[in-house]
């Protein structure tokens, strides 16, 4: 009975854009495009970590040997960087190339307004643009991690542990969380600027700003700013780097690496220099799962910040913004 | 006069300085067709916005069906069908899908939708082609899908911004009278939108005349022939065998006739205004010249020189302003 009634409620305008986003999502050359090249980049890394697994297994000044699963996502020999770092531009280009045109394309070809004279809200439009494809790449990136866990268990036959688990199912959910944070900002630009190709352009632009430039200029002004280190006592130094630190962390792509790597390799303790005396008395084992999520902690809220910033903006933009045919 | 389905009052929408729309009031009955006339530029697309509250009057208020347009949007595009006259649809997707997509965001049940969609399709006239690309479509086809789901949601208006747009004659008339049938047979109210006069002119019920964010005019198209033209009602058009040779004495006798009040002279044809109807006199004083007459009409005002008599009036005005203020 409670079945009948759930299938008897009418869709929400809500329910019927997703629907109608995500099956154009994932009928556009674009996604296929997208997702042939992630799915590569997977298998390749997946392959030359599967490779080099046993001599990172039997490394014994390794304290994460024993955690395979992390090691699966993070060995590599040199020849490729490992899948998250790969994660870290592969994401932008998938956030960016889902949500560039979201809102200008349809001004331009007309059926925005044909779609804003049919009685439903206007952020319905905007989260249905924003929820469908964060659906589609959850779907994705989740399979791609259950058939990592399933190829790793058939290939080495370890049993995954709990923690493994939660760290990977952690690290998914970041990779998603960042990928978002790109999607809201292209999806600001595409209401920001009328041509889908400036809207691209400029968020490229400032995944480049933010990969590339953002530290060559922070290391340009930190030299101009502060003293030469050869003058300064062993604290300043420490300070100096925790300031230069939190700065490149503005970066998006910074966050998103950082708060990987501790996931992924639980032996990390810090992302800041860690002095002597912190230092003293540590046992160099992996660290729980609730420890290294403390550390990333910052670096999730910042990444979610981002996201919520940009959607907010999108919002004020969009909901008051007149819609001429 | 006593229930509006549309009332503007005082509508005012600016662009910074310019005024898009300036103290626009109106008011439409249920089940009327109404023109709404003006060249480019001169705010109908705009007033239209206002009604559906796509953009924010900057004073005044509109009211459709009995809603606030910008406090209540969503329950006035409930009942209001709007078609744009730049006609987009999802272009991937086959008409019917793009049909039935906006069937469902009106709240068209499933069960009913697809079914519903090809009983529109068929409605008007597409049938045939429905599982085809949208993008494949012509101009005149997607006029015809754009009515299609502009019915789906049973409106109880609609508006239509330049639906003669870009298809050829037989296709307008077609469609008008297509939408006028329509209004009659299920008492829907309409709005459209358009330069076009004499097309518009053979279904309106009434017309305004809207230049520079003002209505000029708003009445039945008779009235407004009668209002404009009452002080030279008639003018006729008489064609000649061969030109006049000596215009001047020919207008010097014809000013003498009772009623003349002007002439105009262009090659072999003479053109009298007068303020009563002068046409016995005319042919008889030109066969009496010894001038073969091939041919005698009067003028009707139609809908196209009521507008352009309007506009001339306005840009005089505009004229005799712009100098004054030197």
């Amino acid at each position: 009975m409670e079945i009948l009634v759930t299938n008897s409620r009418p869709a929400t305008a809500l329910e019927i854009m997703i629907r109608k986003e995500i099956g154009d999502l994932v009928r556009s050359w674009r996604f296929i495009v997208l997702l042939v090249l992630i799915v590569l980049t997977f298998l390749a890394s997946m392959y030359v970590s599967l490779s080099n697994l046993r001599t990172a297994a039997s490394n014994a000044l390794d304290p994460d040997r024993f955690l395979l699963y992390l090691k699966i996502l993070t060995t590599t020999d040199g020849t490729l960087p490992s899948f998250h770092i790969f994660m870290s531009f592969l994401g932008a280009i998938l956030g960016i190339g889902l949500g560039f045109d979201a809102v200008n394309v349809e001004q331009s070809s007309g059926t925005l307004i044909r779609l804003l004279a049919q009685p439903v809200y206007r952020d319905n439009i905007l989260l249905a643009k924003f929820i469908s494809p964060l659906m589609v790449i959850t779907t994705l990136f989740l399979s791609l991690g259950l058939l990592m866990i399933g190829a790793g268990m058939l290939i080495t036959g370890v049993p995954i542990e709990g923690g493994e688990f939660l760290r990977i199912l952690t690290f998914i959910l970041l990779t998603i969380l960042y990928v978002a944070f790109w999607l809201s900002l292209s999806i600001l630009l595409s209401i920001k600027f009328k041509q889908a190709t400036t809207s691209a352009l400029s968020a490229i632009a400032i995944w480049l700003f933010f990969t590339i430039f953002y530290r060559i200029i922070v290391n340009l002004i930190v030299k101009a700013c502060l003293p030469d280190p050869a003058f300064l006592s062993p604290a300043e130094i420490l300070d100096n780097n925790n300031l230069i630190l939190n700065i490149l962390r503005f970066s998006p792509s910074q966050l998103y690496t950082d708060a990987t790597t501790v996931l992924l390799m639980p032996s990390v303790r810090s992302l800041g220099p860690l002095t002597m005396e912190q230092m003293a008395g540590a046992i160099p084992s992996p660290l729980s799962y609730r420890e290294s999520l403390l550390i990333v902690w910052p670096q999730l809220t910042g990444l979610l910040g981002g996201t919520v910033a940009c959607f907010a903006l999108s919002y004020y933009f969009f909901m008051r913004r007149e819609i001429r045919p | 006069m006593e229930n509006p389905i549309i009332e503007l009052v005082g509508l005012t929408k600016l662009y910074g300085s310019f005024k898009a729309v300036d103290h626009l009031d109106l008011t439409i009955e249920r089940g009327e067709i109404y023109g709404l006339l003006g060249p480019n530029g001169a705010g109908k697309t705009t007033t239209i916005l206002m009604m559906l509250g796509l953009t924010e009057p900057t004073g005044g208020k509109v009211t459709v069906c009995g809603y606030n347009s910008t406090s209540q949007p969503v329950a006035v595009k409930k009942k209001v069908g709007y078609m744009p006259d730049n006609l987009g649809f999802y272009d991937s997707m086959n008409a019917l899908d793009n049909l039935v997509y906006m069937a469902r965001l009106n709240g068209v049940k499933e069960s009913a939708v697809r079914q519903r969609a090809i009983e529109m399709m068929d409605l008007v006239g597409l049938s045939k082609s429905m599982y085809k690309k949208a993008g494949t479509y012509s101009r005149g086809m997607k006029q015809r899908l754009g009515l299609a789901e502009v019915l789906i949601k049973q409106p109880e208006v609609i508006i239509l911004d330049e639906p003669t747009l870009g298809i050829d004659p037989a296709g307008v008339k077609e469609f008008l009278a297509f939408i006028r049938q329509l209004s009659r047979r299920h008492n829907i109210t309409v709005l459209l939108s358009s330069h076009h006069l004499n097309q518009v002119q053979q279904v309106c019920d009434r017309v305004g005349i809207f230049v520079e964010g003002q209505l000029l005019a708003n009445d039945h198209i008779d009235n407004l022939s009668a209002q404009l033209f009452s002080k030279d009602t008639h003018v006729v058009m008489i064609s000649l065998a061969a030109p006049l040779d000596n215009p001047s004495y020919y207008r010097e006798q014809l000013m003498k006739l009772d009623g003349v009040k002007n002439m105009a002279m262009t090659d072999s044809s003479v053109e009298i205004s007068c303020t009563r109807n002068v046409t016995p006199e005319l042919v008889r004083f030109f066969v009496g010249k010894g001038h073969d007459i091939m041919g005698v009409s009067r003028k009707e005002h139609g809908l196209e020189e009521i507008y352009h008599r309007y506009f001339e009036n306005s840009l005089t005005e505009n004229v005799s302003n712009g100098n004054s203020g030197h």
